[in-house]
């Protein structure tokens, strides 16, 4: 079993020595990872669906760029200072997200994200507005290793980062607010009668998501050494929450895949069409979604399930 | 990780860096063949943008089909993916690293050139900035090359000419990023100075879906004129809401600068354009040897298209690394290539243009054009220029 | 004052025009529970039919719009035969990742086809320029605007709650399965609605080339704001999108005009506002 968990890592520990030319594009996919892990937490676990999760990515970006920018480039403390700045934002929006309920809190989550995508443009005193943030300097990790233009530094601490909030992930999940969590969106009525109290557990789970998210934006922000509007776009929350159902939802092993399926192919379809590519990513896109329940992830247990049935 | 001591994780971090991932090669030279990276936008919101250059490369390579220098000139095509600093970043990235080109061009949106200028700098590779206009951008890389224009530079000069054809009061509406700023900044500072009075400045949002609130406003006011700038292909729209409102009855001028009457969607405009005055460095009405021969290369890789200002900054962009090329007699070393290529001067399509040895930025004419209609078809038509404008005006 | 009262106008004028384009995501919403992202694509086909047609063959606007409302009709209910049936009951992120799929497809065909810039029409005399009225001055289309889809409007909602039809589409939505047990010919209710929800985006699409541009992009630069609307206005019924694309059009363009310096904010503050005040839709009654 434990095998089994660690093929993935070892691959991508691997992609390191076998794809040396490709280490921004194994790093994006690693901060794209983290982001699907955040998103699926909220979603795929406490079944609430967002549109607005690129505010929390963009403000973990904005907070580590601007914290860099201004004379403090040591890498992991910056990503705290990202995560307890998205986590804050995560606290305040959590009661309005909640309030609202379905399809209301649904479009609420949406609307705060374009409203501090304004408010970020708006602000171009401190976040540098559409040119985005400028003269970001990052000091090299523990003092040793600086962000090279190979990428490699920036893939194998994206990749470290990724590893421990995973696994830091997988032990909240089984945990018992795991489990009340999966209880609520089971049913959300029912779980005040087991003793859940229902509200006090999405807020900290959205909370938490929010947490997840503004790492990987400070990820990002620290690997390019840039921050800008588009972290905060709502096409960075639609990507996710793709990526997401593209894995399979509300297995974490399924946002990761889904963020590397999604990833490589838009990379490697722009690549190949960089006219385009946007029509084979959409045929994928609806193949996919006709094919079955589950996700890539669903779709693989299914096979493997097939298999075994012989 | 709290089993995971700081010393061994220093360690394991150590190690892997240490041990260098299978076969890196070398930044060398690859033979005969000069490689271009060329990042674009090829879908979303300004992906004319992008078409426009494209176009013009191909055109140009097809007019100059022989090796320079020996080299042959091959281009590696990128789509930025819509507005995405960090994807554009790591395509230039990977361009440098994994395609081992010895140049990158493109770059439609100032924060895109922005985040790929210390890439171009730690790579040392020249960049050269074919469509994005923000003053600022030469300055962030000793290899930045521009042959675009900057809008201080296109904006300057209709301040002047403005404030000459008897307008006193202005009202100016760009688009709330950068670029917009930019020509607001530029055209606020020229015409004050010139004795006329901006009475209003509106900024509309990036994402505007109607402009009808922000037109009304400049109703209200009377100006003289109204001055202008929105992003290319913004511009129809806007043109069309000036004369629905009936702004031009009311005795309100539309000047700006030449992005909103490109070239490419001029004709679809239609007659709301006509009689507006624009300063811009490129119409493909100009007249000269060169534009024409321009205008055929470009209508035998695009037939039925008319080629934009952002096309020429493709066309020029190419001229200006196959000079450098032949100057470095097929050295293609990063620093020695841009050196050959600042200070370059040639006659452009769009007149004389030189890049400027200290800036790297383009020196050019900047006109003064009306729109008109000629042979049935619109265009904007040069009456008045000002000589060797500056990146600042 | 007078120009206050216009800039009212050109608000009802934008969120009528608003209405027309989400009001069949929407109906698909209540009616077959589809998160259906690929609507604007349905506008998107209108507003490139219109430009062909008035463009390159000459055919007169209304002939255009008729067409173009007919196009996108006749491909909604081609797709949703097709290819939407698969999706009912799904997910609604499964749906998601489907219609953004379609989305994509259809942009990449538009920019196949047309390319990749704007498209601009000319609109025939009768409709371009500007009136005055004790004053106040309006542009001809925009008037031509707030009446067509005015009409449309009326025409929905009278088509809802008079003919056969409506009663049948409304039984279906309060209880698809009763419905069905009733002996309705649901699969088929779907199908025309959906058609129709199309048409009307078509339609929409095609008024809209003149005030909102048109490019392959059309279907994803105005999906926030058919989603605003109908999550505002509520699904299942017409006035409650009508009231909210109204709401949001004048909003919209008066924090424009008064408050420039905001900007897009007004907008977003406005619909978080109705969305938290009224989570069920503008006039939803309290369960």
């Amino acid at each position: 079993m434990i095998l089994l968990h660690a093929i993935p890592w070892a691959g991508a520990l691997a992609g390191y020595w076998l794809f040396p030319e490709q280490l921004p594009l194994l790093s994006a996919i690693a901060i794209a990872a983290l982001f699907a892990v955040s998103l699926d937490l909220i979603v795929g676990y406490a079944g609430l669906v967002t549109l607005g999760q690129a505010a929390f990515f963009g403000a973990g970006a904005y907070t580590a760029g601007i914290l860099a920018q201004q004379g403090w480039g040591e890498p992991f403390s910056g990503l705290l200072a990202a995560a307890a700045v998205a986590a804050l934002l995560g606290l305040i929006s959590a009661p309005l997200v909640l309030r609202a309920g379905e399809l209301a809190g649904l479009m609420v989550t949406l609307g705060l994200g374009l409203m501090l995508y304004e408010a970020a443009n708006k602000a171009a005193a401190i976040t540098g507005g559409a040119d985005g943030l400028q003269g970001v300097e990052m000091w090299p990790i523990f003092g040793l290793y600086r962000f090279d233009l190979w990428g490699r530094t920036a893939y194998l601490y994206s990749l470290a980062v990724l590893f421990v909030l995973f696994m830091l992930a997988r032990l909240l999940v089984a945990s018992p607010f795991g489990w009340s969590l999966r209880a609520i969106r089971g049913n959300a009525r029912r779980a005040p009668a087991l003793g859940v109290p229902v509200k006090a557990r999405l807020t900290a789970a959205y909370v938490i998501a929010a947490a997840y998210a503004g790492v990987a934006g400070g990820l990002l922000a620290q690997t390019t050494s840039f921050a800008s509007l588009d972290a905060l776009s709502f096409q960075r929350s639609a990507d996710g929450l793709l990526m997401l159902v593209l894995g399979g939802l509300g297995s974490l092993y399924g946002a990761l895949l889904g963020a590397v399926a999604f990833t490589v192919a838009h990379h490697a379809l722009s690549e190949a069409s960089p006219v385009f590519w946007q029509f084979w990513l959409g045929i994928a896109l609806v193949a996919l979604a006709l094919a079955g329940q589950g996700g890539l992830l669903g779709l693989a247990r299914a096979a493997i399930a097939r298999l075994r049935r012989r | 990780m709290s089993i995971v001591t700081r010393r061994s994780a220093i360690t394991g971090f150590g190690i892997a860096l240490a041990t260098p991932p299978l076969a890196i090669p070398a930044l060398a030279q690859s033979g005969d063949v000069f490689r271009i990276g060329l990042i674009l936008p090829m879908t979303g919101p300004f992906a004319s943008t992008g078409r426009q250059i494209e176009a013009a490369i191909r055109a140009w390579l097809r007019a100059n089909p022989a090796p320079i220098a020996g080299k042959r000139i091959e281009i590696l095509l990128r789509d930025d993916t819509g507005v995405a600093p960090d994807v554009t970043r790591r395509l230039a990235q990977e361009l440098a690293v994994r395609e081992r080109v010895q140049a990158l061009a493109g770059f439609g949106l100032t924060p895109l050139a922005l985040a790929a200028a210390p890439i171009a700098t730690e790579a040392k590779l020249p960049m050269i900035v074919m469509a994005a206009a923000t003053a600022i951008i030469p300055s962030r890389s000793p290899f930045i090359l521009r042959t675009a224009f900057s809008l201080p530079q296109a904006t300057a000069p209709i301040a002047v000419w403005a404030q000459r054809a008897g307008i006193r009061t202005a009202v100016t509406l760009v688009t709330d990023f950068a670029p917009g700023l930019d020509a607001e900044r530029a055209f606020k500072e020229r015409f004050t100075a010139a004795g006329g009075s901006v009475t209003a400045e509106l900024r509309t949002p990036l994402r505007n879906p109607d402009y009808a609130p922000f037109l009304q406003r400049v109703r209200d006011a009377r100006p003289d004129a109204l001055f202008i700038f929105v992003p290319s292909g913004e511009g129809a729209p806007l043109m069309r809401q000036f004369a629905e409102r009936g702004l031009r009855e009311a005795g309100i001028r539309l000047i700006g600068t030449g992005d909103v009457l490109d070239d490419d969607i001029l004709n679809d405009i239609g007659d709301s354009a006509l009689g507006a005055v624009t300063s811009h460095h490129y119409s493909a009405a100009h007249d000269s040897a060169e534009n024409r021969a321009f205008l055929a290369a470009y209508a035998a890789q695009a037939p039925g298209q008319r080629p934009n200002f952002m096309a020429v900054g493709g066309w020029d962009g190419m001229h200006l690394l196959a000079e450098g090329l032949r100057r470095t007699q097929g050295n293609t070393d990063g620093e020695r290539l841009v050196a050959a290529m600042a200070g370059q001067e040639w006659i452009s399509p769009r007149g004389p243009v030189r890049i400027d040895a200290q800036s790297r930025d383009i020196v050019q004419d900047i006109y003064i054009r009306r729109t008109e209609r000629r042979d049935g078809q619109l265009w904007n038509i040069e009456f008045d220029r000002v000589e060797r404008v500056g990146p600042m005006g | 004052m007078a120009s206050a009262i216009t800039v009212l106008l050109d608000g009802v004028a934008a969120g009528m025009l608003l209405f027309v384009l989400s009001v069949g995501l929407s109906v698909t919403l209540g009616l077959m529970n589809v998160v259906n992202l690929a609507h604007g694509a349905f506008g998107m086909l209108g507003g490139y039919v219109c430009v062909v047609l008035l463009n390159r063959l000459g055919v007169p606007f209304p002939l255009a719009l008729l067409a173009a409302a007919a196009a996108a009709a006749a491909m909604g209910f081609v797709l949703e035969r097709l290819l939407y049936v698969h999706i009912y009951g799904r997910d609604h992120l499964t749906q998601v990742l489907f219609s953004i799929g379609l989305v994509f497809i259809m942009g990449a065909v538009a920019d196949w086809l047309m390319g990749a810039r704007t498209q601009l029409i000319q609109l025939p005399s009768w409709l371009s320029g500007r009136m005055e009225f004790a004053g106040i001055g309006l542009g001809r289309y925009r008037l031509f605007l707030i009446i067509l889809c005015g009409f449309v409007a009326l025409a929905l909602h009278f088509g809802l709650v008079r003919t056969r039809f409506g009663a049948r589409l409304r039984a279906a939505v309060d209880d698809g399965v009763v419905a069905r047990g009733m002996g309705l010919p649901v699969g088929r209710i779907f199908s025309i609605t959906f058609a129709l929800g199309s048409g009307l985006a078509g339609l929409g699409g095609a008024l809209g080339v003149e005030i909102l541009g048109l490019d392959p992009n059309f279907p994803l630069k105005y999906m926030v704001y058919f989603l605003v609307v109908v999550a505002v206005g509520g699904a299942n019924s017409v006035a409650g999108p009508f009231l909210a694309a109204l709401l949001l059009g004048v909003v919209d363009v008066a924090g424009k005009y008064w408050i420039p310096e905001v900007g897009a904010f007004i907008i977003y503050t406005a619909m978080v506002v109705l969305l938290l005040a009224r989570p069920q839709g503008l006039l939803a009654r309290a369960k």
